[in-house]
């Protein structure tokens, strides 16, 4: 990668050798070391905590992953999962990006078949820091076909630590990003690979990459709109060359049916409008490829005849076939796209149409300060990287380049897609530091073998240091060099013989590449490493302190010590011992997973969020008043009702905050439910102040109930900081059966339906037996 | 208008014997190719035919076979530049190697296949 300093010491070819088979090793035993650091730096919660699973989707993963190893792949493939969405179900094995759990599920299998008896658990918890070791060394190989060996290892050290990533791929974090990022990586890597040697196979491994990107993560789609946008953007910029082709048809026809036979993708993959650009972008380098071959068979004068010919005949079938498709797909109320991927085009969109997706705290654009706790350092390295990659400008870095601009894009809409832009990111930094380095090791080189030789033109060898101008002249040679040799086009002959003569004008003048000032160079180099120095300590603390929270426990730390808040986990295993095994529990969707994984218990709504109406039922019954959400939750079969309260101990996210979102998406399904009736001028408040429709609220009675007796008649709610409006109730249709140690989560028992109602005859009131539970009154059926 | 239809056809005339001339130039191995990914064009086009007849029911048999035919037209297509001598970016890759890619990718794809067929 260094271009060699002067002329006079010219290596001999022994020496050349030697000196790359060192490198080479050198690089290999770096390689190794990143991966350990890469793994190493996510067992901060294990550390800290305990090696358990974290969060609520992994849960579902987890319990997917004890399913396939307990009873086999073809069980899998067809299972109805009827302990959720009661009474509805969910189709796992058609529902579900299977990658994960079957990546986890042959580990284990690799490694019972070994003999090493690890449990599916640690399994699960450890793939995620394997999987990006793994990562790295796709990152490395990434940069390496951009830039060169000193670039990818830069690059993969900066991605083992970014804290973008360790925040969804810590030990315990064993969710779909977890494995989807190495093949998103890996993809890129093997698709660069096809652009610079055109050689078919990698283009088939690109493909099966490509497969289990699909298998990984519904994100695929990215890799499926990129590609073809930088295809479109090669052929727009003169580009085009067989290899290109040879990178892409392939994938598209290969990638389409390989994805088509993942279920959940099933036949969205050429009937959605996420995969409409592949084939179009398809359908145009064909016509560009076609253009070319018959323009190399032509001369030129009959080429252009045949221009004028296709131009006026191909306008038409044009014209009729972009018709078609746009009567096609404006058919659709939503254009042929999903809900999400609408969502992220056009930010506005899930606020005013998908509550659920608008509610889900992952789901909100990124706030500034989160770009700097995420990226740290990379954030100002990045644009020196996008100018390294102009200099010289290869297919490869063009990619690299639109990947950037497309990921910072998506990750201002989301704060979840930040992840995707850790990748590029780092790249990007990759490449500028390893250009910087270059530069300062250069001048320090030709410093120290200037003076070992005593030159007399010593003085006006070193040009005035500008960090800039030097770095561009320098890299201004080499892309010479470059593009004699990687453009052969017929249309930059002009551009070529300019750029031929000026080597020999430049050559005369300099023969020495322009280098710093030797002081200046070690001041940069130290600056440099200090940086890099921040980016670590940055990255580690980030990782330690702040992500690696398993929040299924919670500590806090005051003067007597330690606190550990395990309440979920009390309340799970209370669940699961005190109940009948057949029992259906209702609470928010946030806890379905691990309701079902830990408790073992039927739910009726989880986290994944699949039907609006059920979500909307349960945040009716848990809005409206204490009889009706029994009668909701009675038709529902619902025998205990689970909600998480945090006014105790300060637990911020507990249901009362959530409440809000609880109205809004019963609201949207059942007008009756308006959210301005549980909020006074405007704020939402639960003290003396609030709304009788709030104080009257299912879920304000499960929360507070007898909540004055903890602090002796005060009823203070320490998340809400004020005191609660209504302290003195009585359940009639609930009787609390549990509440964990320290409040957080509190179970209740449906009451049974009365025998006899005792007082004022009610309207259609008659002689019902006792084993009816048919209540007196009318009953509003609220979704009708 | 008259004058520019005539010469027109005149200029498509021109083009069609040049292209036929240009054409009739290349290697036989070449040819060989694009008559493979003639025909596999021309199944793909039945198929979407006997599609729109009969209705596209078993929609993963029509797509595995469209995208068969497709499928095995562009690798062939891949082949021919690869194996193209007027190719300078190939000029280093021997044309066993070409053909072994080939074969090996097209096996990846029937496999697919095979799996979609139902």
């Amino acid at each position: 990668m260094a271009v060699p300093v002067d002329n006079l010491t010219k290596p001999t070819p022994a020496s050349s050798t030697l000196r790359f088979a060192f490198g080479n090793v050198l690089a290999f035993f770096i390689l190794l070391l990143i991966g350990v650091l890469a793994f190493s730096i996510r067992l901060f919660s294990v550390i800290k905590y305990e090696s358990v699973i974290h969060e609520f989707d992994p849960y579902f993963n987890y319990r997917v992953t004890q399913f396939l190893t307990k009873n086999g792949i073809y069980d899998f493939w067809n299972w109805f999962d009827d302990r959720t969405w009661y009474p509805l179900g969910r189709v796992i094995g058609g529902t579900v990006y299977p990658g994960l759990t079957l990546t986890a599920g042959t580990i284990w299998k690799v490694l019972q078949s070994l003999n090493i008896p690890l449990s599916v658990e640690t399994v699960c918890v450890f793939t995620a820091p394997v999987f990006s070791a793994f990562a790295a060394w796709a990152t490395y190989l990434l940069t390496k076909e951009v830039k060169g060996t000193g670039a990818g290892l830069t690059a993969a050290v900066l991605l083992a630590m970014v804290p973008s990533y360790i925040s969804r791929s810590v030990a315990g974090s064993y969710d779909n990003e977890a494995v989807a990022i190495f093949a998103l990586i890996f993809t890129f890597y093997l698709y660069i690979k096809t652009l610079n040697t055109g050689s078919l196979f990698y283009a088939t491994l690109n493909s099966i990459a490509y497969f289990y990107m699909v298998c990984s993560w519904g994100g695929y789609t990215f890799i499926i709109n990129l590609i073809p946008m930088h295809v479109l953007l090669c052929i727009v910029t003169g580009r085009y060359s067989s290899r290109l082709y040879i990178a892409y048809a392939p994938l598209v026809v290969l990638g389409t049916l390989l994805a088509a036979l993942v279920p959940v993708v099933g036949f969205n993959a050429v009937m959605t409008s996420e995969h409409f650009a592949s084939f179009l972008v398809f359908i145009v380098i064909h016509v560009v490829a076609l253009a070319y071959y018959i323009k190399g068979i032509l001369s030129p004068k009959m080429f252009k005849v045949a221009a004028t010919l296709v131009v006026s005949v191909g306008v038409v079938v044009c014209c009729a076939v972009v018709a078609v498709l746009v009567a096609v797909v404006a058919s659709s109320p939503t254009k042929g796209w999903s809900g999400r991927s609408l969502s992220l085009l056009d930010p506005t969109y899930a606020s005013k149409y998908i509550p659920i997706i608008a509610s889900v705290s992952e789901h909100q654009p990124p706030t500034w300060p989160s770009y700097f706790m995420d990226l740290n350092v990379l954030a100002f390295l990045v644009p020196a990287g996008i100018i390294a990659c102009f200099a010289p400008l290869s297919d490869a870095s063009s990619f690299v380049i639109l990947y950037l601009v497309m990921s910072v894009y998506f990750s201002g809409v989301m704060v979840r897609l930040m992840l995707v832009l850790a990748p590029a990111a780092c790249i990007m930094s990759g490449i500028a530091l390893s250009e910087a380095f270059d530069v300062f090791t250069r001048s320090i080189k030709f410093y120290i073998s200037n003076l070992s030789e005593f030159l007399q033109t010593d003085a006006g060898d070193t040009l005035p240091g500008n960090n800039v101008s030097p770095q561009n002249e320098v890299l201004k040679n080499e892309k010479k060099e470059d593009t004699l040799k990687e453009r052969p086009s017929r249309k930059n002959k002009k551009k070529e013989k300019e750029n031929i003569e000026k080597p020999y004008v430049k050559s005369k003048t300099e023969k020495r590449p322009l280098v710093l000032p030797v002081e200046a160079s070690f001041f940069a180099l130290f600056l440099t490493v200090l940086l890099g120095g921040f980016y670590v300590v940055h990255s580690v603390w980030a990782a330690a302190e702040a992500y690696s929270a398993p929040s299924i426990v919670l500590t806090s730390h005051s003067h007597d010590g330690l606190h550990v808040f395990d309440d979920f986990r009390e309340a799970y295993a209370w669940l699961s011992h005190n109940t009948e095994v057949d029992d259906k529990v209702a609470s928010w969707w946030d806890y379905g997973y691990q309701t079902t994984a830990m408790a073992n218990r039927t739910v009726i709504v989880d986290n994944n969020t699949w039907n609006n109406t059920h979500i909307a039922t349960v945040g009716t019954a848990m809005s409206s008043p204490e009889k009706a959400g029994w009668e909701i939750f009675n038709s529902l079969d619902v025998k205990y009702v689970l909600v998480v309260f945090g006014g105790l101990v300060g637990y911020p996210s507990d249901d009362i905050n959530k409440f809000l979102w609880m109205v809004r998406i019963g609201g949207g399904v059942f007008p009756h439910i308006k959210e301005p009736d549980y909020l006074r001028d405007g704020q939402y408040r639960i003290d003396s102040q609030a709304t009788p429709t709030m104080l009257n609220s299912l879920m304000y009675k499960l929360s507070y109930f007898r909540f004055v007796e903890t602090d002796g008649g005060k009823g203070y709610d320490r998340v809400r900081r004020t005191e609660i409006g209504k302290k003195y109730f009585k359940l009639t249709h609930f009787e609390e059966v549990f509440t964990t140690h320290h409040w957080m989560v509190r179970i209740y028992k449906l009451k049974p339906q009365k025998n006899r109602i005792r007082g004022k005859t009610k309207k259609s009131k008659s002689k019902t037996s006792p084993t009816t539970p048919r209540s007196g009154t009318v009953k509003k059926n609220p979704w009708h | 208008m008259g004058k520019s239809t005539v010469t027109t056809k005149d200029d498509a005339q021109a083009l069609f014997h040049s292209l036929r001339s240009a054409y009739s130039s290349t290697p036989t191995n070449l040819k060989i190719i694009d008559l493979y990914v003639l025909f596999a064009v021309f199944t793909a086009l039945i198929q979407v035919g006997y599609m729109a007849i009969v209705g596209s029911f078993p929609f993963n048999s029509f797509l595995s076979g469209v995208l068969s035919c497709v499928g095995t037209a562009v690798l062939a297509v891949c082949l021919r530049i690869q194996v193209n001598k007027e190719n300078k970016e190939f000029k280093d890759l021997p044309p066993e190697r070409a053909f072994a890619d080939f074969v090996l990718c097209n096996l990846v794809l029937h496999l697919v296949i095979m799996n979609f067929l139902g």
